[in-house]
């Protein structure tokens, strides 16, 4: 693999700068071999893919922001008063960490505009997570060889989400100190130690004068840098196992088609970071977020209605805010359990999203590689999983801004809540059983697709007066394609007797899977693609329909 | 292409073809893979002038990415800081961040445009294939590596030698608690600070929007008044700790209307206070509805009942809101008549 | 026709026809939905008595009784004073249309003049806060920073931040503050309408109204100057997340899709 010839230089007879430069990296680092497996390495095309791209690249204008943030931003709560140009603030007290931050958005130029691009992105970046997160667990990407690069997602999700409520806390603003606030009561919840955690987190008495630079240390350094070696580790993996591709003529599980890294995906790649950051720009020119001016400093005596995280935090404020409000009081303990199982709870949504991949590869004991994207319809019981997942989240996402809601659409804040109590548990059940039939009646169409063509809207009235319309054949790539799929047989519990005729025990977990199984890939569970004798037959009698 | 289940191990099976095999369609199998589709050119491929079209287009891009960067700076200059302007349908805002963050988008748009209008018109769009190879390693590699791992092992005799085997697990684990003890620092211990606020016998109930004290006659019926404990001020330093334990408010209701027995005796003529701090996570509860008495919090919806004792009546906090015991002092003013009986704020394991 | 017929098989075409239904369902409401106009204004503005009692007698006595001392349909007006009155009827709220959780402000219908009158005769039930004059709720002069800090002490726990309003209990709601005029707003610290507390002169001065009135006015009033664009509602991160995901993402998306299309292949000659 060649460098790039530079045509000019070419003096003395020596080889062009730009491979003697090459050369000498290679003799040191050993680029070429690097160079060998990755320039021309493949990328297929489609936009769903680009997903993660669009993480990475909020990622990156994160943390160049960020920097610049720093430059400007004092991580200290001690009190001053304001004198900067904004005037409905003159005056008034607030903490150096406040006071810094109406510096950068009224008396630094462009400070305004690093700051908004800093959120707008943070805010896409946790979208662009959770979008490309549906996508590889909808297409079913997760599966063997990445499951281990699922997990990096999913703890890139969970420490994104903390590293943005650690940062929007930072200006210390009325409404993050509210959200602040929060946190020390769920904290204070935590049976046994909970106070002692919350005076170590605050050093003491909420709010303390401590916690915006325990908060700023963990937002700039910590988190982050286990993001980005985290990012690295995804990226490196996608790099090794190869993108994965949908089923399509000339596409199998062996190869990858699609254009190669250099020039193609150099470009493509590349510009789309630029389009990225245009776009992320643009919108932090015309749209304002967290106007901490309007919002005011921090007072533990104040707040304002309206008071939510950001939206990834928003299904654990939906947690909080639905709940029942129980407390035990036993020997003079109590145990908030009113606050302290939402708190357990916010995990474990996580969590079930997190562990599906490795319940479906047990379940189906599917040992194989899956280079091969599965259509959502075609993986009916995960896809009625993941809708009822979703379906979940967003029940609580609604239970987080009931109060919006309730202004919003004239209701009740205490109709909305007991909603979202009854919907938390009836939501996803409703979610899945539909999902799943949308699933098989979407099976069922492909499979009419293959054995009778597709309807082409063309009405043909035959000789004797009937109307029929007329099917047009699908292509052979179409007929790949719409078959091309797997389909599983519900697993069996082995005899229960084994060749030297001696009773072997059947494990309950063998019964379990058994049962999951057949729930997965029963006769009412998928539909059986259409088969070649099927096809063959309906085909071999033109006409009858 | 189904998957034959097996019923030893409860696996599917191989594929019936081998994977990646292109079969051309025939009459035994119809949906074979016909492989990939011909090449199909593009009018660029073909046509020199569309490609200096396309060319002059992904040149343009970036010829307007340089402008707009000129413009970036020219804004930064030019434009002051505190200079608005309308922008229809955004309304007032203001100029610098309108015009630095246009100009910068434009310029990174046009320069990902160009080079992506590039990639897609001008340089090859013909897909290719490329093998994949099995993550797993042959199981020669493997025989190797275990082999290697085994000599490895035997060579450093930690199985033999249980003794350094265990003491240094042991160290291994200890050492750690180094790095635990060491954050003990992080904050004093809780001791009762929780349970008390700087309320007591005798302080003053100073009204928050004058920073004077209260007569009972200042109150009326339906008002809403946030107070704090007389010697509290705005720029003592530990200000922002103990409002965020001492913020009271008080309301006026007609004292026929107080349900709860103890909260009439704690009131005066009527007037009484209530802790500000929701006993759910903390928020500063102080959404009061005059009609109904009651009081509701702007963060989770938890409700209390003013006339009531304070009583939750929806939502997730679990106990009442703490009453403060009022009275009039020799000089007509409101005073505390202590602290506030049982911790304010929301509830924690030794609250009991 | 045949067109059209060709194309419905095409996949964009229950997306059109998604499209096209929906139109004609909001072209459909908005012709038969109920239009937002007072009943009970016609007669009384035809009427167009002069005196106050008068205009009670038509407009308020069926719910708050004929002298004022109220109904089961209406709370007693003794001693509401002439402040409340000027709110109530000044912000359209009275006469109320139906019961709800809630009485909307609504479209005035009757003039300054009348309700002055009407001001001036339930007055004279009982003592109570007089109409305010311009000198008492005028911004000029007013300290906007101190009225932002007795705002976000007082108000902004159901009015927002900006006075853009937000949620009670049980469908009741703090209403938006926006274009409320200062004189309205001044009555409304002074008397506490329907479930807002009051907050009287001995506990909010004066002084202290004013500065509240004054930094409403420089932060919520149209020419608000909000300088990092679009205040999105000025309703904080909901608002915040919608639009990141709506444009942010959504024109992320957007963009994606060009990039990994396939480019126009020449026609096949």
């Amino acid at each position: 693999m060649s460098t790039t010839t530079t045509s000019e230089s070419r003096s003395r007879g020596k080889a062009p700068a730009g491979e003697r430069v090459a050369d000498w990296a290679d003799g040191r680092l050993g680029i070429y071999s690097l160079a060998k497996a990755n320039m021309r390495k493949i990328f297929p095309d489609h936009w769903s893919f680009m997903l993660g791209e669009v993480c990475l690249y909020t990622f990156l204008i994160i943390i160049i922001t960020g920097v610049y943030l720093t430059l400007f931003f004092h991580p200290s709560m001690n009190e001053v008063t304001y004198h900067g140009s904004y005037v409905p603030l003159q005056g008034q007290l607030m903490s150096e960490a406040f006071n810094s931050t109406m510096h950068i958005s009224f008396d630094v130029r462009g400070g305004l505009l690093i700051r908004q691009i800093h959120h707008w992105a943070a805010l896409i970046f946790l979208a662009g997570m959770f979008v490309h997160m549906m996508r590889v667990f909808f297409t079913g990407a997760f599966r063997k060889p990445r499951e281990v690069n699922w997990l990096f997602g999913f703890l890139l999700f969970v420490l994104g989400m903390f590293t943005g409520f650690t940062g929007y806390s930072l200006p210390d603003d009325l409404l993050s100190g509210t959200g602040v606030r929060f946190m020390e009561g769920a904290v204070l919840s935590v049976p046994v130690v909970g106070t002692y955690l919350s005076f170590f987190l605050f050093g003491g008495e909420f709010p303390g004068g401590d916690f915006v630079a325990r908060f700023y240390s963990v937002h700039i350094l910590l988190l982050p840098g286990i993001m980005l070696g985290l990012v690295v580790a995804h990226l490196i993996l996608v790099f090794y196992h190869k993108h994965t591709q949908f089923a399509g003529p000339g596409k199998t599980n062996n190869n990858v088609v699609g254009m190669p890294l250099l020039p193609v995906y150099m470009a493509k790649a590349g510009g789309f970071f630029f389009l990225v950051f245009g776009v992320v720009a643009v919108i932090s020119a015309i749209a304002t977020i967290n106007p901490i001016w309007s919002i005011g400093p921090y007072r533990a005596d104040q707040v304002s209605t309206g008071a939510q995280p950001d939206w990834y935090m928003g299904f654990s404020e939906g947690l909080i805010r639905v709940m029942p409000g129980w407390e035990v009081n036993f020997a003079g303990h109590t145990l908030v359990l009113g606050v302290f199982i939402p708190l357990i709870i916010f995990p474990l949504v996580l969590v079930a999203i997190a562990v599906y991949p490795f319940i479906e590869s047990w379940v189906t004991g599917d040992k194989r590689e899956h280079h091969i994207l599965d259509r959502p319809r075609n993986a009916p019981t995960r896809t009625a999983f993941g809708v009822a997942w979703i379906t979940w989240y967003m029940v609580l996402l609604i239970g987080g801004g009931n109060d919006l809601w309730a202004t919003h659409f004239h209701l009740s804040i205490n109709a909305i809540t007991w909603f979202v109590r009854i919907a938390f548990f009836v939501a996803p059940v409703l979610a899945f059983v539909i999902t799943k039939r949308i699933c098989l009646g979407l099976q069922r169409r492909d499979r009419d697709k293959v054995l009778h063509g597709r309807e082409t809207g063309i009405i043909k009235r035959l000789p004797h007066g009937e109307f029929i319309e007329v099917h047009e054949p699908l292509s052979q790539e179409q007929l790949h394609t719409l078959t091309a799929h797997d389909q599983y047989e519900p697993a069996q519990i082995g005899p229960a007797v084994d060749e030297n005729g001696v009773t072997r025990k059947i494990k309950a977990s063998e019964k379990l899977r058994a049962k999951l199984s057949k729930a997965y890939y029963n006769e009412d569970s998928q539909i059986p693609k259409p088969t070649v004798e099927e096809y063959k037959e309906i085909t071999s009698g033109h006409g009858h329909h | 292409m189904s998957s034959q289940d097996n019923p030893e191990e409860n696996l599917p099976a191989e594929q019936e073809h081998a994977p990646g095999a292109v079969t051309v369609a025939d009459e035994k199998n119809p949906f074979a893979d016909p492989g990939l589709p011909p090449h199909e050119h593009r009018v660029q491929d073909i046509d020199e002038q569309a490609a200096k079209r396309s060319e002059r287009t992904v040149a343009l891009l970036f010829t307007v990415s340089m402008l707009a960067t000129v413009g970036f700076i020219a804004s930064y200059v030019t434009i002051g800081i505190d200079t608005s302007v309308y922008v229809w349908p955004i309304g007032h805002i203001s100029a610098l961040n309108f015009a630095l963050g246009t100009c910068l988008g434009i310029a990174l748009f046009c320069i990902g445009a160009g080079a992506v209008h590039w990639a897609r018109t001008l340089m090859s769009d013909e897909e290719i294939a490329d093998e994949r190879h099995p993550i797993e390693a042959t199981p020669e590699v493997k025989a190797k590596v275990m082999a290697d791992f085994k000599q490895g092992a035997k060579e450093s005799a930690l199985g033999r030698r249980k003794l350094i085997r265990n003491t240094m697990f042991g160290a291994l684990a200890l050492f750690p608690l180094s790095g635990v003890i060491l954050l003990r620092d992080l904050g004093p211990l809780p001791g009762t600070k929780l349970r008390h606020t700087i309320w007591s016998k005798g302080k003053l109930l100073v009204n928050m929007n004058t920073n004077e004290p209260l007569r009972p006659s200042d109150i009326q019926v339906g008002s809403l008044t946030f107070v704090k404990p007389e010697g509290l001020e705005e720029h003592d330093h530990d200000f922002q700790t103990e409002i965020a334990k001492a913020a009271t408010m008080i309301v006026r209701i007609q004292p026929d209307n107080i349900k709860d027995k103890q909260e009439l005796e704690w009131s005066y003529q009527g007037i009484v206070a209530y802790s500000k701090i929701c006993t759910h996570v903390g928020c500063p509860i102080s959404l009061y509805e005059q009609q109904t008495h009651h009081v509701l919090c702007p963060c989770h919806q938890s409700t209390f009942d003013l006339s009531d004792g304070g009583r939750v009546i929806f939502g997730p906090a679990g106990h009442a809101l703490p009453q403060l015991r009022i009275g009039v002092n020799d000089e007509g003013y409101l005073e505390a008549l202590g602290d506030f009986e049982e911790p304010v704020g929301p509830a924690f394991w030794e609250r009991g | 026709m045949k067109k059209l017929s060709a194309r419905r098989r095409h996949p964009l075409a229950a997306v059109v026809v998604l499209f096209i239904a929906l139109a004609a369902c909001a072209g459909l409401y908005t012709a038969f939905a109920p239009a937002d106009k007072a009943q009970a204004d016609e007669s009384a503005q035809s009427l167009a008595i002069e005196e106050g009692k008068k205009l009670y007698a038509v407009g308020c006595a069926s719910c708050h009784g004929t002298g004022g001392q109220g109904t089961s349909d209406g709370p007693s007006l003794v001693g509401v004073g002439a402040a409340a009155v000027d709110f109530q009827v000044g912000t359209g709220r009275m006469p109320a249309q139906q019961p709800g959780a809630q009485v909307p402000r609504k479209k005035v219908i009757y003039s300054q003049a009348e309700i002055d009158q009407l001001a001036a005769y339930i007055a004279s039930f009982g003592a109570g806060p007089s109409i305010p004059t311009k000198e008492e709720y005028s911004p000029e002069g007013a300290d906007i920073a101190k009225g932002g800090e007795l705002f976000r002490t007082n108000c902004a726990q159901c009015h927002n931040f900006t006075g853009k309003g937000g949620a009670l209990s049980k469908g009741k709601y703090a209403p938006t503050l926006e274009g409320v005029s200062p004189k309205h707003i001044y009555e409304a610290m002074q008397t506490g309408p329907q479930n807002m507390p009051s907050f009287p002169d001995t506990t909010l001065t004066e002084k202290n109204k004013k500065d509240i009135i004054a930094y409403l006015d420089a932060v919520n009033s149209d020419d608000t100057v909000e300088p990092g664009g679009l205040s999105l509602g000025g309703l904080g991160p909901v608002s915040e997340g919608l639009f990141a995901w709506v444009f942010g993402l959504g024109g992320l998306i957007a963009v994606a899709v060009w990039v990994a299309a396939r480019t126009a292949k020449a026609k096949k000659s």
